[in-house]
């Protein structure tokens, strides 16, 4: 029997968060994670965490899971139980709005500062702007990101500074639109990161390289953001 | 775009710039101090060395170096650590006051420190 402990908090009716554990039968399948949350909420219905495409495609089901952050529906239990345990928690650093759920109100404000869309004030061409394979090529490994906050949650930088760190998640984001050939706004864009907190908050520590899902490196892309910034100011 | 009137720079560019130079001048002078500390020194060949003139200006290098570097390393620790989010408005007292401190520290090792170079 594999032993899950969840994390349980409904601010409406406890005073403060506790540990619930389960026993849950694997049946010797190596399930996914979001397949044990799954059964266990068939047995208590009050089992509260988010998720939809179980795929690994919406981002909804960011779990800190045995002490990693991970994506619930692609985590086989293989990859992530040590010595017959699961503990499920919240993504670290997030308010908790009840038990596995996190207000993600900090995230999505950080990610709007970085305005993630494409800024180009010339006059829009008859049928499309056009971009060549080369500099189409500069965005792969940076528009695959599905925001499920796992690397901004596992970011101590973010964890103290989650209102002025713009955190690895924004800051990918924000190179995502830096880098794109199409987008005018490069000037006005680097000169909102160069304070001492927005991007130099990070310490390159990669913790959000070791837990995205998708396999993108954010720190990589802030050592982007960096170097232009620099070329910029000197 | 947030501004931070107690950073060394008053930009993150700077002090990333400063850091990573200054970090690079300590190295060096470490190195230098180390082999020559390596082999056993005594009083006379000290004295010695720092009867050069390029050794007191590598040493006062080395110690303005130390000073940058520290006031950026404590400003972005007590920044993560200090902070009204964190701690409500004695987080900003709290932080504001051991900046004051780690400020006048290290104007005194600066002076002083200059004092040893050029006053023996």
């Amino acid at each position: 029997m594999l032993k899950v402990s969840i994390y349980r908090y409904n601010p409406e009716v406890d005073d403060k968060p506790y540990m619930q554990d389960f026993d849950f039968d694997t049946q010797g399948k190596d399930l996914m994670v979001l397949d044990v949350l799954e059964q266990l909420k068939s047995q208590d219905t009050t089992i509260t965490y988010r998720r939809s495409c179980r795929e690994g495609v919406c981002g909804s089901d960011g779990l800190n899971m045995n002490g990693k952050n991970g994506l619930a529906c692609i985590t086989p239990l293989s990859a992530t139980v040590k010595g017959n345990k699961l503990v499920l928690r919240p993504l670290p650093g997030l308010p908790v709005i009840r038990d596995l759920i996190v207000d993600m109100s900090m995230f999505y404000a950080q990610y709007e500062k970085v305005q993630p869309y494409l800024q180009n004030n010339s006059p829009a061409p008859a049928i499309e702007r056009l971009q060549s394979p080369e500099d189409r090529a500069k965005l792969d490994g940076l528009y695959e990101c599905i925001l499920c906050a796992c690397c901004s949650t596992s970011c101590p930088s973010f964890w103290w500074n989650p209102d002025r760190f713009i955190g690895p998640a924004g800051l990918l984001q924000s190179y995502r639109f830096l880098a794109d050939s199409r987008d005018t706004a490069t000037e006005e864009r680097l000169a909102k990161l160069d304070d001492p907190f927005s991007v130099f908050r990070c310490h390159g520590i990669q913790n959000c390289v070791n837990v995205c899902p998708k396999g993108l490196n954010p720190t990589r892309a802030i050592g982007h953001i960096r170097n232009m910034l620099l070329s910029r100011a000197t | 775009m947030v501004t931070a009137v107690t950073s060394f720079g008053r930009s993150g560019t700077s002090d990333w710039l400063v850091q990573r130079v200054s970090g690079v001048i300590l190295l060096a002078y470490f190195l230098f101090i180390g082999s020559n500390l390596i082999g056993g020194v005594d009083y006379i060949a000290w004295k010695a060395l720092f009867a050069h003139t390029w050794v007191k200006v590598f040493s006062l290098m080395a110690l303005l170096s130390l000073a940058a570097h520290a006031w950026i390393g404590i400003w972005v620790v007590l920044t993560d650590y200090l902070t009204e989010r964190l701690m409500g408005a004695k987080g900003n007292v709290l932080r504001v006051a051991l900046q004051l401190l780690v400020m006048v520290t290290i104007f005194v090792y600066v002076v002083w420190g200059v004092q040893i170079l050029w006053g023996y």
